[in-house]
């Protein structure tokens, strides 16, 4: 940090601007923060990059929310409207609604700054959840970076708590039927459920407090909570050092990339207004949440096509898949005179409760079959960490099921199809479908190990087929170059580890639970093709590589 | 006084009073249905015409509606259902049905307007029901914010706020109400075809049924506000959109930035 002001105490810089910056870099040290920031290499990916959309949408929800806050009015008081939108005209609403109506029709920008807001709403949760598909299944939830996967999930679940504190603020009808079911959900919460949604709403649903408690925590706590977790995961970020892609060169003890500047600031800056344009483009084109179509929120109506944004959409969808009753019997019980609404409970609190618990753990959970607790800074690609894949499939269809089954009757009219139908299949989906994406994609994983091994040994086929002089019919495989080779070749293949004693010689029975598992994730594997073999398959021709490959076991 | 409770035991006795509680109720049924029913008939109709629908009606109708339009195991009886049924269902294609299945289904029309009306005739004739609705109830001119109100509280459920339909059990769906005539909203209130409840006079009075239809012919005209409207479906087409188009766009560009790369 002080490197710049005293190495040499008598420059003294030449033009006025050149003084002035170093008068304030002497004093803060910029330059000695530049020279290590700039110095941090990122290696370059396109799927490296949805974090940055995440955090340049975040960049946007403010600026545009700041916009916002100066027009929108938190108020539940009743008006008569009295703005520009003609259906609306005179009707009885909130000052909430009433102010959001003036910001669509009435503030200059107004609308495309409410269209930007919410389009940067959608991509931000989306970005999230891509960045989080990616880090899982290219394993780079390993350590050291398991702390830095919760802080993710912290920041997803945040952004989803943004998300739906905005969704309700308009005090239209689709929010406000949005806030009906969580409140709902929350009476369904046995003996305490009804107090909590009292203290939450001010008293009986719904109240006139609700829009402005949840004005302040939309804009108050919960980026304020945002942030501070944007930050410690970005400094986990640069303490850590990204991860990269196997290639030639490339280990753990490495960084392949560009530094940070000029090239990635160059790159990260530029990306920004590409993020930026094109959420303005979406904002400018195509229309979002048009709360006038809605109309005021009053308890008695509910729209067709009510349905909360994307990102709550999965319980939306495990509660429009739950039955009611089984044959005669009633999920929904009576207890010592207490009402025990069951139908509502579990599907509202336990699949999204299993989800964010596995994806929190997985990082535990993985450590603890493996007992690998090296540092891992070179990513899998999926198909090397087979039963992983199948696992974040597995977890991933289920969520899609819930996720369809919240647009359920947009499935039923747009594919002309009973809505009831769906719903079975959904139901049955419910369960299967996580069985039969973790079957499928282990087993493709463990074809496409496959196909690269015999690549890796045999070379690419050409479609060239050549007629040797006594006859025979062949065709030409060319040989991989080695950079192509390493992608290949260079990946670790766990194998099972089977249960050891502890230091008193007993097996424990959590040791063979660990073994257990360990045999269901790595008993199928498909080892990367060793030196030798690759010696063997391209210095002998082919009887010596099916010697080779006939002496090892590739799969069970 | 006395002579009534002398004659309670009388044999006929019991017979007396159930014609008695007959007679009450249908006379306050027929009271209340008249109270209730949906009057805005104006149009009128020839007996030739009623002659002519008869004949529409045998050739094209009966197979399932039953001759005299009585109903079969097939088809409902259409004895007072009135002309705006027949004008509804017949002149937005749904009758003659191609198939039967969850509901009738929208379709190009089979009559031309005199047949339609014609049929209109036939059947208004066979029995007294909901008549076509005067022009001026349809053609707008209302006040669409009292509209709005009563199209949320009243329809939306079904048809969607945004009027951009919405689905119902078993393959059942209220459609999507952009392009529909002024009339043929209105008959639709006053009959309740397929699976839609009636939304007589009582329930929703005339001026209301104007305000509706002027409503709907005012967000159909000022469009959407905001840009391309992504069928009006709410969230869920939002949603869709965003990881398609949104998403799709910003990979596009990522892997664009990243091209020229190792």
């Amino acid at each position: 940090m002080s490197a710049a002001s005293t190495a040499e105490p008598a420059f003294v810089a030449k033009t006025k601007t050149g003084r002035i910056t170093d008068f304030v870099d002497a004093r803060v040290g910029g330059s000695g923060i530049l020279r290590e920031f700039g110095r941090k290499v990122f290696p370059d990916h396109w799927s490296f990059m949805f974090g940055e959309v995440a955090l340049y949408s975040f960049v946007i929800l403010l600026l545009s929310g700041t916009f916002l806050t100066f027009f929108f009015d938190p108020s539940m008081a009743e008006t008569h409207y009295d703005g520009g939108y003609v259906p609306l005209k005179g009707v009885e609403m909130s000052v909430a609604y009433s102010s959001s109506l003036n910001i669509s029709f009435d503030i200059r920008g107004g609308l495309f700054m409410r269209q930007v807001h919410h389009w940067a709403a959608l991509l931000f949760v989306a970005s999230i959840a891509v960045h989080m598909l990616r880090v899982f299944f290219t394993g780079a939830f390993r350590r050291p970076r398991e702390m830095n996967w919760v802080v993710g999930g912290v920041l997803l679940i945040l952004a989803m708590a943004a998300g739906f504190t905005g969704y309700s603020l308009p005090d239209d009808l689709l929010s406000g039927n949005g806030l009906r079911i969580i409140d709902g959900v929350i009476k369904s919460i046995p003996v305490i459920g009804t107090y909590i949604s009292f203290f939450l709403f001010g008293g009986e649903f719904p109240g006139t407090a609700i829009i402005s408690r949840l004005y302040m925590l939309h804009i108050l706590l919960v980026p304020a909570l945002i942030l501070l977790m944007i930050v410690v995961h970005l400094f986990m970020v640069v303490v850590h050092k990204h991860t990269q892609y196997p290639g030639p060169g490339r280990n753990d003890n490495n960084v392949v990339g560009y530094p940070l500047g000029p090239v990635y600031a160059a790159k990260a800056g530029g990306f920004f207004f590409i993020v930026f344009g094109v959420i303005a483009l979406m904002a400018a084109f195509f229309t979002i949440n048009p709360i006038w179509n809605y109309g005021p929120y009053d308890p008695s109506p509910v729209s067709a096509g009510t349905q909360p944004d994307w990102y709550i959409g999965f319980v939306d969808g495990a509660l429009r898949l739950m039955p009611g009753t089984f044959g005669d019997w009633h999920v929904e019980q009576v207890f010592f005179g207490h009402v025990f609404t069951f139908n509502v409970l579990l599907p509202a609190l336990v699949p999204a409760g299993i989800l964010f618990t596995v994806m929190f753990m997985y990082p535990w959970i993985e450590r603890w079959v493996t007992k690998d607790d090296r540092e891992h800074h070179v990513l899998d690609r999926p198909r090397n960490a087979p039963t992983r894949t199948a696992i974040g499939m597995a977890g991933f269809v289920w969520y899609c099921v819930m996720w369809a089954a919240a647009g359920s009757d947009l499935i039923a009219t747009h594919f002309g199809v009973s809505l009831n139908d769906v719903t079975y299949w959904l139901r049955a989906l419910f369960f299967i479908g996580p069985v039969i994406a973790f079957v499928v994609t282990k087993r493709v994983a463990l074809a496409l190990q496959r196909k690269d091994r015999e690549i890796a040994l045999h070379g690419r086929e050409t479609g060239r087929i050549v007629r040797l002089p006594h006859g025979e019919f062949i065709e030409v495989h060319a040989p991989l170059d080695e950079y192509k080779r390493y992608k290949l070749v260079g990946f670790e293949s766990p194998q099972v580890l089977p249960a050891v004693p502890n230091e008193h010689g007993v097996v424990t029975r959590k040791e063979k639970r660990r073994a257990f598992l360990s045999r269901w994730f790595f008993e199928d594997r498909v080892a990367p093709a060793t030196p030798a073999e690759l010696e063997a398959a391209h210095g002998h021709g082919h009887e010596a590589v099916e010697a080779a490959e006939g002496s090892r076991s590739l799969t069970h | 006084m006395k002579a009534l409770s002398q004659k309670r035991r009388h044999p006929l006795a019991a017979i007396a009073l159930l014609l008695m509680g007959l007679l009450l109720t249908g006379g306050l049924y027929a009271v209340a249905t008249t109270v209730n029913e949906a009057k805005a008939s104006t149009t009128t109709f020839s007996a030739n015409d009623a002659e002519e629908g008869g004949k529409l009606f045998a050739a094209n109708c009966a197979t399932c509606h039953g001759m005299g339009a009585s109903g079969s195991k097939d088809g409902p009886s259409l004895v007072g259902v009135g002309a705006a049924a027949v004008d509804f269902q017949v002149g937005t294609g749904r009758m003659p049905m191609q198939m039967n299945g969850p509901q009738a289904l929208k379709k190009p029309v089979q009559f031309n307007d005199e047949q339609t009306h014609q049929l209109a005739a036939y059947v208004a004739s066979l029995g007294a029901g909901p008549a076509i609705p005067e022009e001026d109830l349809t053609n707008g001119g209302g006040d669409a914010a009292a509209g709005g109100e009563l199209f949320r509280t009243n329809c939306a459920m079904c048809h969607n706020a945004a009027a951009a339909g919405g689905a119902l059990t078993r393959g059942k769906f209220a459609p999507a109400l952009a392009d529909v005539s002024g009339k043929h909203i209105y008959e639709a209130m006053a009959t309740g075809p397929q699976n839609m409840p009636v939304f007589n006079d009582a329930n929703i009075t005339p001026e209301g049924k104007k305000d509706i239809i002027t409503f709907l012919k005012q967000i159909e005209t000022t469009g959407s506000p905001g840009g391309a409207d992504l069928g009006s479906l709410g969230p869920v087409a939002e949603g869709l959109f965003v990881w398609v188009a949104g998403l799709g766009v910003i990979i596009a560009f990522t892997i664009w930035l990243t091209s020229r790369t190792s």
